[in-house]
C-alpha cells in the first residue's frame, strides 16, 4: 500500500514498465485513452488518443472526483468507492483505484463495452499495483541517499529567483 | 506531496490558496492566469456556483521554467471559502506542498480571518500535516479599501510565527506575484531539504 503523504517519485525504468502495461491494456480493452493519475491530481502517464485532450485538467478533475466520492463513502461508512463509471452519449469514463493511491482512468466508446473494460482492468490493476509497490521500495532506498546525489540538494537562491524572471 | 518524475524530468508541486469567503483567492488565480504567457499556463478550471462562488475548487497549472534540468510545474488550487463547504475544503488539502493564506483586510472580516486560519490548522492536522512545518505565507489582501485593519494588528493576530507575509490588492494584481514567488520559493527550499 502506498502511503498517501509520501512524495511520489517516478524513475525511467518503472515509467517504461507502466507504459508497456497501459498500452497493452489500451489494445486489449479497445479503449480510446488511458491515463494514470496520482490521488493528489498529478498526471503520471497517458496513452492513446491524447492529442486533443487537456490531460492536466483531466488529471486534476479526476483526483477531485475521487476525493469527493471518497468523502461520500466515508459518510456512509465505506472505506472508498474503488470503481466509478460515467456514461456519456458517445464516450464513457471508467475510473478505478490501484494500490490505494493511484487512479486508473479509461475513456472508451462503442468499440468497447463496460464488461470488457472491467475484465481487463482487473488483471492490469494487479500488474500495475506491482510496479507501484516496486516504485515505493525504490523511493525509500533513494530517499535515504538524499543529500548525496539528489539533483535538488544544490538548488540555489539564484536558481529559484531565475524562475520568476 | 510533490511528484518528482525522473522519466520526463519534471517536478510537480501543489499550492493551495486558503482563506475566508470572498477574501480574493479566486481573484489571485485569475490575475496570475491573465498575466502569464500562453505557453507557461494550462487551462484555468473553476468549479463555481451560478453566482460565481467557488463550489469545489479553482485549478491553474503553471510551468515556471527549468531548475537543474527539471521542468518545474506548480498546480495552484483554491478552496471554497464559505464556512459550510468544509468537507470539500479538507479534500483540496490532500497532498499539499505549500499554503497561501489570503486574509481579508477589512475590519468586519477580522473574525472570519481568524476562524478560517483555525479551520486551516484543524483540516491540515486531519490530513496529518502541521501548518508550522509546511511552506506557508500570508497575504493581507484588499489593502486598497478604506476600512482596513492595520497590517500590524493583522500580523499580531494572524502571523505569530512570523512567516513571510505581504500586502496585496488582488483585483489590481499588486502583491499577487510576490505572494506566489514567496510560497514557491519555500516549496523549492523544502524540496532541497528532501521534504
Amino acid at each position: 500500500m502506498l502511503g498517501s503523504q509520501s512524495s511520489l517519485v517516478m524513475y525511467d525504468e518503472e515509467y517504461q514498465r507502466i507504459m508497456v502495461l497501459i498500452q497493452k491494456l489500451l489494445r486489449e480493452s479497445n479503449a480510446k485513452v488511458i491515463f494514470l493519475v496520482d490521488k493528489n491530481g498529478q498526471l503520471i502517464a497517458a496513452t492513446g488518443e491524447t492529442e486533443h485532450l487537456d490531460t492536466t485538467s483531466l488529471a486534476s478533475l479526476t483526483a477531485g472526483n475521487i476525493a469527493a466520492t471518497g468523502g461520500l463513502a466515508k459518510l456512509i461508512g465505506e472505506k472508498e468507492f474503488s470503481i466509478l463509471f460515467h456514461e456519456g452519449e458517445k464516450d464513457n469514463i471508467h475510473i478505478s483505484i490501484i494500490g490505494g493511491r493511484v487512479i486508473l482512468v479509461i475513456i472508451f466508446d462503442e468499440r468497447s463495452s463496460l464488461g470488457l473494460v472491467r475484465l481487463r482492468v482487473k488483471k492490469a490493476s494487479e500488474e500495475l499495483g506491482g510496479v507501484f509497490e516496486d516504485l515505493v521500495q525504490k523511493t525509500v532506498i533513494h530517499s535515504e541517499k538524499v543529500g548525496s546525489d539528489s539533483p535538488f540538494a544544490e538548488i540555489t537562491d539564484d536558481d529559484i529567483d531565475n524562475l520568476f524572471n | 506531496m510533490s511528484f518528482i518524475n525522473y522519466a520526463s524530468r519534471e517536478i510537480n508541486c501543489k499550492i493551495v490558496y486558503y482563506g475566508p469567503g470572498l477574501c480574493g483567492k479566486t481573484t489571485n488565480l485569475q490575475f496570475i492566469y491573465n498575466k502569464t504567457a500562453q505557453d507557461a499556463k494550462g487551462k484555468m478550471i473553476s468549479l463555481a456556483t451560478e453566482t460565481e462562488r467557488t463550489l469545489f475548487f479553482d485549478f491553474l497549472p503553471l510551468a515556471l521554467g527549468e531548475i537543474r534540468g527539471f521542468k518545474t510545474r506548480f498546480h495552484l488550487y483554491t478552496v471554497p471559502g464559505q464556512v459550510f463547504y468544509d468537507a470539500s475544503r479538507k479534500l483540496i488539502l490532500k497532498g499539499v506542498d505549500g499554503v497561501v493564506f489570503v486574509a481579508d483586510s477589512q475590519e468586519e472580516r477580522l473574525d472570519a480571518n481568524i476562524e478560517s486560519l483555525e479551520n486551516l490548522k484543524d483540516n491540515l492536522e486531519e490530513q496529518g500535516f502541521q501548518l508550522e512545518k509546511l511552506p506557508f505565507v500570508i497575504q493581507y489582501n484588499k489593502r486598497d479599501l478604506p476600512n482596513c485593519t492595520s497590517v500590524e494588528e493583522l500580523r499580531s493576530l494572524l502571523n505569530p510565527d512570523q512567516v513571510p507575509d505581504m500586502e496585496a490588492c488582488a483585483s489590481s494584481g499588486e502583491g499577487v506575484f510576490e505572494t506566489l514567488k514567496a510560497v514557491a520559493k519555500l516549496v523549492l527550499i523544502d524540496l532541497k531539504k528532501g521534504g
